[in-house]
């Protein structure tokens, strides 16, 4: 397995430049927008690799809940960490995108508020993670979770159910996308979701060893009282 | 404002973030290593 993550670094590597020069070159220039509008091919797999990452940190925290298994915590973490950059992403180039189209960088629609707040649940679920040393933060960070995951529906289908600002979903919604736009959103998607399992895998390996590592320290200050443990 | 530079904006701060967030695992990475290399060196026992 460890040799198999240079060669799928560098073959994403490859991918993601590929997707960019879709992005930038062979992908039509939209009429209204014009090439302001290629921030979609960014915005847009961003958006939906952060979901499939909380959809993910949801099962993950659920097999926690009912199993207590260590391995669904790690990739609850991960998932979530990971989707929270991915979710910053959106929530950074969706203003700068907005600021030339609209003419305002933000404004308190539903998609948009809804986003932020999703981002919000994440983030304090990362910092619960992070500052409570109790033992059941775990259980307590999975159930935070699953309430986080049930906002990303939400936040997907709130151009349904509310007037907002935000163009119609491209998959599933009223909205139609020229098939050569598709495409390339559809490779760029790829891309990213091959560079954040990469990135999940690094993370998973970093995280399995720090709980090894913590573990360590542990018996060694049961062992030796008195040696230097941090 | 050119709205070309909005697009670059797009693109570079997306991979800041990306590269921002490696360079923190990469960080802890290189952490653990140190802690690991203490906790493998013996230390005084009674």
């Amino acid at each position: 397995m460890k040799k198999a993550f240079p060669i799928l670094g560098v073959l994403t590597a490859i991918l993601l430049i590929y997707a960019l020069y879709q992005a930038l070159v062979v992908a039509p220039t939209e009429k209204t927008m014009g090439d302001v509008q290629r921030i979609f091919y960014y915005h847009v797999p961003s958006a939906w690799t952060a979901f499939i990452l909380f959809f993910i940190n949801f099962g993950a925290s659920v097999l926690y809940l009912i199993k207590r298994n260590p391995a669904a915590d790690i990739v609850a973490l991960v998932s979530a960490e990971v989707g929270v950059v991915f979710c910053t992403v959106v929530l950074i180039t969706g203003p700068i995108w907005a600021r030339p189209v609209w003419g305002i960088w933000w404004t308190w629609d539903m998609r948009l508020t809804s986003t932020l707040v999703l981002w919000l649940i994440y983030v304090s679920y990362l910092f619960l993670r992070r500052f409570s040393s109790s033992g059941e933060t775990p259980a307590l960070a999975a159930a935070l979770a699953v309430l986080g995951a049930l906002c990303v529906p939400f936040v997907y289908f709130s151009i349904w159910f509310f007037r907002t600002q935000h163009p119609q979903p491209v998959m599933g919604g009223g909205g139609s996308i020229d098939p050569r736009m598709l495409h390339v959103l559809l490779i760029n998607w790829l891309a990213f979701s091959c560079f954040a399992f990469l990135v999940c895998w690094s993370r998973y390996r970093l995280e399995s060893l720090q709980r090894e590592v913590d573990h360590a320290h542990a018996l060694q200050s049961l062992l030796d009282p008195r040696g230097s443990v941090r | 404002m050119n709205k070309t530079y909005y697009l670059l904006a797009a693109y570079a701060v997306t991979w800041i973030i990306h590269i921002a967030y490696l360079g923190t695992i990469v960080r802890r990475y290189q952490r653990l290593q140190g802690e690991i290399k203490d906790l493998k060196k013996p230390g005084p026992r009674s």
